[in-house]
């Protein structure tokens, strides 16, 4: 499916939409680290918690839970929600 | 920090500087006059702290976060022309099911392991939490004898001291003598000690104050900013505390309070505190205001560094070059550092984003750079292993 990344994770991906595969979101996030190392632990911290700035989207609908089902045809979005200066 | 710091180097010199937008390297001509800058590496990553390993003159590691990504750390070996990520950058094992685990917010202290380890680092974190690396800085592990000790919660105010940038574990320092005796400083906790290679650890904070503590001479709570041990007497430690300047020698393990000996009016209130690479009793620190409600900028807008040349018996103010009123700096614990040449370069960033730096220890001081964003740490490259 495709997944949309945010630009502070280009440098990981050098491309804004991506292709990965997974049966929920925690299998995504894992494929995404197989294909780009390093990118998993911006996103999750080591308790598997998302981390605070981070935003994902399953259908446009924030998801929260890692385990949370994903379809084939599924729109994932990654977000980040900047604050500060 | 340097094993073979007391060897006498000479120009050019290397300056490694992690600010809060990223990475800068400041090179010196041979006379240490002229400087040039390069960068940003990084830009708008918090570069906590940016370190060469002085053991192979070519290892460089950067603790790094954005303020919206998780932590890393980049490593280099062509002085920053190429980058590449840790494998695997400090982090707490995987917390029981059940139980609340502990997640790593960023790496703020590099320190290279002893010289008989090659490749081994250490880093500290916040929440204070102690790692170490085998692999010259690319996978890293727990030190659990620290972060794991019974007492971990209690020493470290369960990982929250309410220090606004975050509770730290700093000022790794590793006794040239035995790479198993390690000092360490926790802001919200004081010094600790251990002398197995960080299996366990001990308060080392005898005599030292902890004015925001109702109970006198507590084992631990205190506030070190920065603890510096001298590689040529390794039984003299130094210490820029919340409360003061100190100096303790082994085996009395008693702090003393040598910045008594400072101008009342200037008080001995800092973060830094570097020593002389070839001379122990030689220290310089960088006062800031400590009254009222603590601006902790230079007092009374009159920046200066003081050094002491006898072991804290008497201090001196050198601030010839640096602005004589209305500048309200703030250098932090990282930010001062010292070079090996004859005689010693010694060199601060601050908050407002310049580098001062002076080729005769003190004597003088030139702004090399301006308009940097906010300094967290300046440190020599020693590139000649």
């Amino acid at each position: 499916m495709k997944v949309s990344i945010p630009t502070p994770l280009h440098s990981y991906t050098r491309a804004s939409v991506v292709e990965a595969k997974g049966a929920t979101v925690a299998e995504l996030l894992f494929d995404l680290e197989r294909r780009y190392p390093g990118i998993r632990f911006r996103m999750i911290d080591e308790q598997d918690a998302i981390r605070p700035h981070m935003r994902i989207f399953v259908n446009r609908e924030r998801i929260a839970d890692l385990d949370e089902s994903l379809a084939p045809d599924d729109e994932v979005q990654i977000l980040q929600a900047l604050s500060g200066g | 920090m340097a094993n073979e710091a007391h060897l006498v180097r000479s120009g050019p010199v290397v300056l490694l500087v992690g600010t809060r937008k990223g990475v800068f390297i400041l090179h010196s001509d041979a006379d240490r006059r002229s400087w040039s800058l390069d960068g940003p590496h990084f830009l708008g990553h918090l570069a906590y702290h940016v370190v060469l390993d002085p053991r192979d003159g070519r290892t460089l590691l950067v603790a790094s976060r954005t303020g919206h990504l998780g932590p890393s750390l980049f490593r280099s070996t062509d002085l920053g022309k190429t980058w590449l990520e840790a494998s695997s950058p400090p982090a707490f094992p995987k917390a029981a099911e059940g139980e609340e685990g502990r997640a790593v917010h960023h790496t703020f202290w590099l320190e290279p392991g002893h010289a008989s380890e090659r490749d081994v680092w250490y880093a500290g974190t916040s929440p204070p939490a102690l790692f170490r690396s085998h692999d010259a800085g690319d996978t890293w592990s727990p030190v659990s004898g620290f972060n794991d000790h019974p007492m971990w919660g209690t020493w470290t105010q369960e990982g929250d001291d309410g220090t606004p940038d975050g509770s730290l574990l700093h000022s790794i320092n590793v006794d040239p003598r035995d790479p198993r005796h390690l000092y360490i400083g926790l802001s919200g906790g004081g010094v600790f000690e251990s002398v197995d290679g960080g299996a366990d650890w001990e308060p080392l904070n005898k005599g030292c104050e902890a004015d925001f503590n109702p109970v006198p001479d507590p084992e631990y709570g205190h506030d070190p900013h920065c603890l510096r041990l001298h590689p040529l007497a390794p039984d003299v430690l130094w210490q820029q505390n919340h409360c003061g300047i100190y100096r303790m020698e082994r085996p009395r393990g008693v702090w003393d309070r040598v910045g008594d000996n400072m101008p009342r009016a200037v008080g001995d209130i800092g973060f830094p505190i570097e020593l002389h690479p070839r001379d122990p009793d030689t220290a310089w620190v960088f006062p800031m205001d400590g009254s009222d409600v603590w601006p902790r900028t230079s007092p009374d807008g009159r920046p200066a560094v003081y050094v002491t040349r006898d072991a804290g018996q008497s201090w001196q103010r050198r601030d010839e070059g640096l602005p004589k009123e209305k500048a309200w700096l703030t250098v932090l614990r990282q930010a001062m550092t010292v070079d090996s040449c004859d005689p010693v370069g010694v060199y601060f960033g601050t908050t407002t984003g310049e580098i001062w730096a002076s080729p005769d220890e003190g004597g003088s001081w030139t702004c090399i750079a301006r308009n940097l964003p906010h300094v967290f740490s300046v440190e020599v490259a020693d590139l000649q292993p």
